[in-house]
């Protein structure tokens, strides 16, 4: 799985699983250019070979190959007549199945909408497929996208492809299995206080979350509106950056996309960055004497190699992340989740006298134990008596940990930082200690709070073989300097 | 104790939330753990800072406006499509008034 690899072995035949594997963006694109294979015969191969692989890891929950193969006839018909195919030609694409898809199954990973069918697509999705990009499968995750594992799901726990007794992170797991283990060229997942990184972390692969407000949440399902994200994972930090420059934009239909213009993001792949500068938190460098801490700092190492200037800085409301996020993130969880009350979408619980009845019942068998958990924290800390303490004072906390960062940009070009303070974990392993998980997502959260783009960028692997990731945080709208560091990162060999 | 149990059946009640003996024992530590975890906030004068609904950035005024020009809706046979029980153009449900 070498990052950039092209696709000049290819025969006239289709590709195969090894092949499928290793395809990138720039790959497909010269391949269906030069007429060795044709989109649709790649969508055939690479449904068969998801298909096939999926057992191992149940990284989809479904697949959708009439959708996939109707794309890439379009992109196939588009080089018969000589026109663009698009950025994202014949690329396979799996989507977390927290975004809706048109005609396509949207589970959610929960029972309660097991059937759900929606009538229009997330503008990701349309923007995927306007690019010439093939929607392959939804791919599974928690439970409406709460949890930090995968274990969550409905359907079944996804397994990390890296190491199958392991979990691959959560809650995009299945979207990040998916990229590491080749069935799909990037994916798309969704990000509230680290689902995007901390996975990308545990399978090896890249995945941003890009600043709030880059990509339209239209189509999204809701978890913590103030705190969602849609964004890419890949192989390669350069096909992470094609899929968010075709992602990204002002959509009308999410009052909080931002008007501002859209980059081509791999422009400034250019693996120079020398004199960039670069902050460490001395907050979290207490976190970084663990097996995953000493990768980190050798990572920061290659970067002060190539020319980067790296000093430690301060983000001194670090603590108060993890108390502050699960206050905000639940208390809007809550409400956004209101809905599923056996009405308009969900399925409904059986012989109930009274609609009062007919909710309760709904939810109370509907929902798994952590979209309960956090729908209770999230209505206590919202009701009557507790708005201030608790609510309120979150999100006061919430701006001094984006004050943090600003203060912090003066300084410096970028932040540097581990993703998770520990590679992948068995499955089983922290499933019983709620609280634990929560203070596993320290580092990815604050970032969500301040709503800056961060990502995953591989980092070597420990001594079992288990991937590292290291975080690159900017400034709002810095993508470019985010994918130029990584990108610079990944081209000298990350840490090996 | 940050929470009891009566009190998580209040918040279930308040939340259309029907639990089990077990559920509702289990929240209840769950919960407790937690709460005690975000008391952690308290250690801080957060004084004049500025709650932050919202992440925002240097724009326009306007800049989250649409322009005001009709669009076509949904349509009701797709927006029933999904309900699990409707009939007539409508979401049909269990009896609103209790006697």
């Amino acid at each position: 799985m070498r990052p950039h690899a092209g696709v000049g072995r290819l025969k006239p035949a289709p590709p195969s699983n090894m092949e499928i594997a290793s395809l990138t963006i720039d790959g497909i694109r010269e391949g269906l250019l030069a007429r060795r294979f044709r989109a649709e015969e790649l969508a055939t191969e690479a449904l068969r070979f998801a298909e096939a692989e999926n057992p191992k890891t149940n990284a989809y929950l479904h697949f959708s190959p009439e959708r996939a193969l109707g794309a890439a006839r379009r992109v196939d018909e588009k080089i018969a007549r000589g026109e663009d195919p698009g950025a994202l030609a014949g690329v396979p694409v799996a989507v977390k199945d927290v975004i809706v898809t048109r005609g396509i199954r949207t589970t959610c990973a929960s029972k309660l909408l097991e059937n759900y069918i929606p009538p229009y697509d997330a503008t990701a999705i349309t923007l995927i497929e306007e690019a010439g990009g093939l929607i392959i499968g939804k791919t599974n995750c928690d439970e409406f996208a709460m949890g930090s594992s995968t274990e969550n799901s409905a359907f079944g726990p996804v397994r990390n492809p890296v190491s199958l007794d392991r979990v691959p992170g959560g809650s995009s797991g299945g979207s990040a299995a998916a990229v590491a283990q080749g069935t799909a060229v990037v994916s798309l997942g969704s990000d509230t206080g680290g689902s995007i990184r901390q996975p990308a972390s545990f399978c090896g692969v890249s995945g941003v979350t890009p600043t709030y407000g880059r990509v339209s949440r239209y189509g999204l399902t809701a978890f913590a509106s103030s705190l969602d994200h849609i964004g890419p994972f890949a192989r390669s930090v350069k096909d992470a950056a094609r899929v968010l420059g075709v992602i990204a934009g002002r959509d009308p239909r999410d009052s909080t996309s931002a008007e501002a213009p859209v980059p081509d993001y791999t422009k400034a792949l250019d693996g120079n960055v020398k004199g960039l500068k670069l902050g460490l938190p001395r907050e979290y460098l207490k976190d970084m004497t663990s097996e995953s801490g000493s990768l980190i700092s050798r990572g920061v190492e290659v970067l002060r190699q190539l020319g980067c200037e790296v000093r430690e800085i301060s983000l001194p409301h670090t603590d108060y992340a993890i108390a502050s996020y699960y206050i905000i993130a639940t208390a809007e969880a809550s409400s956004n989740l209101a809905r599923y009350d056996g009405v308009r979408y969900t399925s409904r619980s059986a012989d109930s006298a009274t609609l009062a009845d007919m909710y309760r019942n709904t939810r109370g068998e509907g929902f798994g134990n952590e979209c309960k958990r956090r729908i209770m924290l999230g209505t206590y800390v919202l009701s009557a008596g507790y708005y201030d303490a608790y609510y309120l004072k979150a999100q006061k906390v919430r701006g001094l940990i984006a004050r943090d960062f600003r203060q912090a940009f003066e300084e410096v070009d970028a932040v540097v930082a581990p993703v998770s303070p520990f590679p992948a974990f068995r499955l089983g392993e922290k499933v019983d200690d709620p609280l634990a998980m929560y203070l596993s997502d320290i580092f990815t959260i604050t970032g969500s709070l301040a709503g800056i783009p961060c990502m995953s960028v591989p980092c070597g692997r420990t001594a079992e073989g288990l991937p590292v990731g290291m975080q690159i945080l900017t400034r709002h709208f810095g993508e470019t300097t985010m994918f130029k560091i990584a990108d610079a990162f990944e081209r000298a060999g990350g840490v090996n | 104790m940050k929470i009891t149990e009566q009190e998580v059946r209040y918040v279930a009640g308040l939340a259309n939330l029907n639990l089990s003996d077990a559920e509702v024992a289990r929240f209840q530590g769950d919960l407790d753990q937690i709460l005690e975890h975000m008391d952690k906030l308290n250690e801080l004068d957060t004084g004049n800072a500025a709650p932050m609904s919202q992440v925002l950035y240097e724009a326009a005024d306007t800049a989250t406006l649409r322009p005001d020009a009709p669009v076509l809706p949904l349509g009701n046979q797709a927006a029933l499509a999904n309900a699990p029980d409707s009939g007539t153009g409508y979401y049909k449900v269990p009896l609103v008034i209790e006697r």
